[in-house]
Order: structure tokens, then C-alpha cells, then sequence
């Protein structure tokens, strides 16, 4: 029988295999950053152990580091500290560092693609959720805990059962003005934020395979948020030509020996999934989320629901809550619904092609009174590259602010937070409560829809701007 | 990770049940960078009462902990072995341990022993009634003695063999170092590096 995209990378990592036991994965890259790494550290050197494959091993700082003033101390004791501690650790055991202000600085999950240091058929790890993003070059990639990140340090693998596969197969055409965000929040919204729990997705079909690398890595970023382990999309000639020419890509006879091995990276047509959801592209539409978990989303055409219409008690129960929480009311029509903050960033939709799409709608335009927006790069190249096409200038005359890059108010462990109440329309991953600051209220939305949004004051899609004609 | 075979200390005894890991240390002790210094968050709320069991003078130095029923439940936060260990715990006895914290536990090196809760009790009692009282926690014969008190107690055989070893899960992968340079010898010259070779 074939095998499927996730178990041919899987098994090309089997360093042990024993009966009753999980198999021994070799690892081929660990990112690290700040927040989950320094216990691990301390593990290491406790123990007497030293990291095993330093050239395999990259960090960088993102999660605390502040998007404003970026030469001054930072005012945080606590982030602070987590930083310097990450430049300790590095310094003392060897680990390769970007960090604030270095010009590879970013969030992690956008450096790593970015360097080419993510591959097809590679297995990578992190102490982060959002590992899944990597998974968009066809490699396997997994957040992982603490003390996991110190068995990789030290050991290059890392024991793990194997997960189920699923497939996602979207087909047809996305219509104008329906982003990868839109796509992967309503395939969230159909299968729920537990329907990947156990899995590894494969998203496939002719919609995916349009797609560009980096609206693969938004698809990708947020397969956690429907529960799964890991998200893959097979390699094509869209990867191979992103990562052509990048720093860490390989090179001359090289290049073409990957070239050769990764394009035996795909499900054979005889490979069964264990589990399989089909989603007709054409009938997408900008979507947005209107609760406090990601699955919680809706067409932005739509309506608030009516928690009464869940038959499910759970379900039920969660959506009143959650209209409790976001202020809002039965029936409402989203696109009503006022913001006082815009994000725009994070490792979802923080890389330079987001950018584009919402200068292109800011361009010649202003953001609305008392609307606050933040543009956060995902990463200092990317940051660099928006400069030099002039996109800084086109935010700053729309009124937004220009920031430098990290994870910033996606999870609001900087200043850059929601104060209690404050509502925004974020181009970020996760809507849970307090997640953007305490008692802020998130909406998940596309770049496009973000920076109509931010025009209009309210939830509002591209379409929707041209009653609001440019230069106003 | 410390071997495990058998442990003779003082103990404390802990009448309560349901303490959960946000009690074993609470959740502003997170932030921390390292593995140690959480002694001072263990059961920092209890420990502001100068009565508590643990701020008694002739606790001072116990090394098991002998507490009530469901020890351990709330938070997956490993913080809270690490705490115990770092105050000096060898090991703990409960009638119930919650699963995340026993898999924790178990992993860091921290025996937890579960025995009926009549033996606890007697535990409560003897220990109370004279501090200097000394409990062995014996791994190679799987019983708890302490005076008159002898009690069997079961673990499952892998996590036994981990503890007498002093095997943590880096320590175990480390035995198949064969198989892991195997690995890296035949792995393609394309695959990415971080560093110059
Ligand atoms: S941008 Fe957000 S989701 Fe991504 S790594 Fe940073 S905090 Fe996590």
C-alpha cells in the first residue's frame, strides 16, 4: 500500500523502531526563542550535557521584545530577564543567535523559512505551538514542550508516537478578496478546534496548490488551532522556487539531489488517509471570528449567532459565554461590529506578501477616527523589504503605526496589549480570552479585511471600501 | 537524573486533600528561568501562617511528604515537582495522585507512593505524634516502613527501572547513541545547516 506525505518524512527519521515503544525521531532543525527555552538550559547543565548538534540548532528573540525604542534597556524585569538569559544560554553552550536588533531577528516561525533553513521533507521542532507553519514546505513539524526542547538539545531526536493523517482537500477556485486566512478559518469553523486532535493534516487539492508559500504557512500556522499535531502541504515548484537562492537552500549538485528527493514527497495515489474532509473553494468568503476560540467564525457577510441554535449543550454554552465576554449580541450583523484596534502581524500574516495586500487597500487612504493600528513585520527582513518597496510610508500616511518586528500584541507579552474592553480586528491566530491583553477582545481576520476594517472603523471586507472612495 | 533505590528521612505529615499544583506553587512563580529556586514558592500561601505543618521547627530537614487524597491535581505545570524537590522531598505518599503530576514526577525523580488511605492515616498519626519518627521509602523492595508500620506498594516495572537507574527519558534515548550517529552518518549532504560547516 502507498504511503501518505506525513509518513513518508516520518519514516525516512526512524532512528529506533522497537515494538510497544514509540519510535526514536531524528530531528533535523530546533528553533528556539526566549520563553520555552532557558529550563532546558538549565536541564543541559545540570546534567553535564552539552548541545549535541549545534549546527542543527538556530535562535532567536520574539516573543518579549518590545517593537518600539529597540536600542533601549527594556523596561519589563521580567522580559528582560528572559532575554538575557537567552543570550547567556546561547553564549555559553554555542548556539547560533539573532537577536533584537540583529537584522535575522523576528518571530521564529518566520526566520526559519525565511534563512531556507526550512525544508521539504525535513522534521523540524520548537517550544511553540506554531511549529505547524514550517509544515507548508512539506516538512514535519511539531511544537514540543520544555522538556522535550532539552531532549533535542541533547540528544537530536526526540521519541513520539506516530499521529493519524487527515486530508483536507480544497479544490476549485478561492474568489477575489478570499485570502489563506479566510480559507483556514473556515475550514477551522467546519471541523472545530478538536477535529485535528491526534492527526496530522495534509492540506491538498488544486485550490492549495495555487497557492503561494507564504499563504501555505498561514494555512499551516494555524493547524494547532484545530487541534492537530502538525500540518503538510507536498512540495511543488512553488517551494522549490522560494527556496532557491536563500542563504541555508542548498546549492549546486546539491540543490539538485534535494530537488530529486523532494519530489518524492507526495501522498501516493493508493495511500489511505485515516480520516478525509473536502471543501469547495468557490463557496468561501471573507470570514471573521466572533467568539473567544478560533472555531468560533463566521462569513463576514453573516450574522452573530444565536447561541439557541447549537444543538450540542457544550457548544451552546461556550457561544453564550463567549458573546458575554466579546459584548456582543445575538443577530447582530458583524460587519456592524466598531473596533479600536487593528493588528496587523504575527506568524500567521505577518510576512511581506500580508503586508502588501493591506497597503494596497490603505494606499491613498486613512484609517478612521479613534481607530488605533498597529503594522508589526513579521521579522526584521521582512521589515527591511517593506521599507524598501515604500509600504512603511503608505501605513504611516494612512495613519497606522510602523513597528518593528516580534510577536507583539498577538499575545500582548510586550506593551503592545489591549486595555480591558478595547476590541480589535487582528491578522493573529488566537481569539481566546485575554490572549491580546486583559479583557480585550479579539477578532481573527485577513490582512485585506484588517485594513478595510481599519478604514471603515468596523468589521468590513476589501468590497466594501469602494463606497469609500480613495484619497477621502 | 538521581537513582532511586530506598530513602530514609523524617516526614511531614499533610492533612489535607485536593491540593492542587496552583497550591504546590502558584502561578506567578512561573516566569522563573531556571529549574531551581522554588522552594520558597512551595505552598506559598499556607506558608504566610506561621502554624503550618511545614514552618514548625521539627520539620525542619523532612524529606517525605505524607499527604491526603488527589495530590497534585489543576495545572500540567512541572514547576510543581520541581518545587518539592528543590525544598528537599525525596518522596511523597498519597492515597491518589492526579496523572500529570505523578507522570511528572516520576520523570523528574520524585517517588510518589501510593498506599491505601488507612496506612496513610496511620502515617498522620505515628509521625504527628512523634516528629523524629523515620520513614523508609524502599524502591528495591516496593514498601514503606516506619516503626510498626510495613506497607507494599506497587509502580509499574518501567518506571521502577528509570528510578533505581536514575534513567530520565535523555538518559535512555542516550543508550541507543549507536543508533543515533548511524542515523547521522548516512544523512544527506543537502540537508540544512545552521552553522558553516
Ligand atoms: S506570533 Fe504569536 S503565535 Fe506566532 S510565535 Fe509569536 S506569539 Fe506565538
Amino acid at each position: 500500500m502507498g504511503r501518505t506525505l506525513a509518513e513518508k518524512v516520518w519514516d525516512d527519521h526512524v532512528v529506533r523502531r522497537a515494538e510497544g515503544e514509540p519510535d526514536l525521531l531524528f530531528i533535523d532543525l530546533h528553533l528556539l526563542h526566549e520563553v520555552t527555552s532557558p529550563q532546558a538550559f538549565d536541564g543541559l547543565r545540570k546534567s553535564g550535557r552539552t548541545v549535541r548538534r549545534l549546527d542543527l540548532t538556530i535562535a532567536t528573540e520574539d516573543h518579549n521584545t518590545p517593537t518600539l525604542d529597540i536600542d533601549k534597556p527594556i523596561a519589563d524585569p521580567v522580559s528582560r530577564v528572559q532575554l538575557e538569559t537567552l543570550r547567556k544560554n546561547c553564549a555559553d553552550f554555542g548556539v547560533r543567535l539573532h537577536p533584537l536588533g540583529d537584522v535575522e531577528q523576528g518571530v521564529v516561525h518566520v526566520v526559519g523559512p525565511q534563512l531556507g533553513l526550512t525544508q521539504p521533507g525535513t522534521t523540524v521542532v520548537c517550544g511553540d505551538s506554531h511549529t505547524s507553519t514550517h509544515g507548508a514546505f512539506g516538512a514535519l513539524a511539531f511544537g514540543i514542550g520544555t522538556s522535550q526542547v532539552e531532549h533535542v538539545l541533547a540528544t537530536q531526536t526526540l521519541p513520539m508516537a506516530r499521529p493519524k493523517t487527515m486530508a483536507i482537500t480544497v479544490d476549485g477556485e478561492l474568489p477575489e478578496g478570499v485570502t489563506a486566512k479566510d480559507l483556514i478559518l473556515a475550514i477551522i469553523a467546519k471541523i472545530g478546534t478538536g477535529g485535528g486532535q491526534g492527526y496530522i493534516l495534509e492540506y491538498r487539492g488544486s485550490a492549495i496548490e495555487k497557492l503561494s508559500m507564504e499563504a501555505r504557512m498561514t494555512i499551516c500556522n494555524m493547524s494547532i488551532e484545530a487541534g492537530a499535531r502538525a500540518g503538510m502541504i507536498a512540495p511543488d515548484e512553488t517551494t522549490f522556487e522560494y527556496l532557491k537562492g536563500r542563504p541555508h537552500a542548498p546549492e549546486g549538485a546539491d540543490w539538485d539531489a534535494a530537488v530529486a528527493y523532494w519530489k518524492t514527497l507526495r501522498t501516493d495515489d493508493d495511500a489511505v488517509f485515516d480520516a478525509e474532509v473536502v471543501i469547495d473553494a468557490a463557496e468561501l468568503a471573507p470570514f471573521v471570528t466572533w467568539g473567544t476560540n478560533p472555531g468560533q467564525g463566521a462569513p463576514l457577510s453573516s450574522t452573530v449567532p444565536d447561541p439557541a441554535s447549537y444543538e450540542d449543550a457544550s457548544e451552546r454554552l461556550a457561544a453564550e459565554k463567549a458573546l458575554e465576554y466579546m459584548g456582543l449580541e445575538a443577530g447582530q450583523p458583524l460587519r456592524s461590529i466598531q473596533v479600536d484596534t487593528v493588528f496587523v502581524g504575527s506568524c500567521t500574516n505577518g510576512r511581506i506578501e500580508d503586508l502588501r495586500a493591506a497597503a494596497a487597500l490603505l494606499k491613498d487612504r486613512k484609517i478612521a477616527d479613534g481607530v488605533r493600528m498597529l503594522v508589526v513585520p513579521g521579522s526584521a527582513r521582512v521589515g527591511l523589504q517593506a521599507v524598501s518597496e515604500g509600504l512603511d510610508l503608505v501605513f504611516k500616511e494612512a495613519g497606522a503605526e510602523w513597528r518593528h518586528a516580534g510577536c507583539s500584541m498577538c499575545l500582548g507579552m510586550n506593551p503592545d496589549q489591549l486595555a480591558p474592553g478595547e476590541r480589535s480586528a487582528s491578522t493573529s491566530n488566537r481569539n481566546f480570552e485575554g490572549r491580546q491583553g486583559k479583557g480585550g477582545r479579539t477578532h481573527l481576520v485577513s490582512p485585506p479585511v484588517a485594513a478595510a476594517t481599519a478604514v471603515l472603523g468596523r468589521l468590513a471586507s476589501p468590497a466594501d471600501l469602494s463606497d469609500a472612495p480613495a484619497g477621502v | 537524573m538521581e537513582a532511586f533505590t530506598t530513602h530514609t528521612g523524617r516526614a511531614v505529615p499533610l492533612r489535607r486533600s485536593n491540593v492542587d499544583t496552583d497550591q504546590i506553587i502558584p502561578a506567578h512563580w512561573l516566569k522563573k528561568v531556571t529549574r531551581d529556586g522554588f522552594e520558597d514558592g512551595l505552598f506559598e500561601a499556607w506558608r504566610k501562617d506561621p502554624e503550618f505543618v511545614l514552618n514548625r521547627p521539627e520539620r525542619h530537614g523532612a524529606t517525605v511528604l505524607v499527604a491526603g487524597p488527589d495530590f497534585g491535581t489543576g495545572s500540567s505545570r512541572e514547576h510543581a515537582v520541581w518545587a518539592l524537590q528543590n525544598y528537599g522531598f525525596k518522596a511523597v505518599i498519597s492515597s491518589r495522585f492526579a496523572d500529570i503530576f505523578r507522570g511528572n514526577s516520576l520523570k523528574n525523580g520524585l517517588l510518589t507512593v501510593v498506599l491505601d488511605q488507612k496506612t496513610v492515616d496511620a502515617l498522620w498519626e505515628l509521625t504527628e505524634q512523634d516528629p523524629q519518627t523515620e520513614v523508609t521509602v524502599d524502591l528495591v523492595a516496593r514498601e514503606v516502613r516506619a516503626e510498626s508500620i510495613t506497607a507494599p506498594f506497587e509502580l509499574d516495572e518501567n518506571s521502577r527501572w528509570r528510578l533505581l537507574n536514575g534513567l530520565d527519558d535523555i538518559s535512555i534515548t542516550l543508550q541507543n547513541e549507536a543508533d543515533i550517529a548511524a542515523y547521522e552518518a548516512k544523512r544527506p549532504s543537502f540537508k540544512p545547516r545552521t552553522l558553516p560547516v
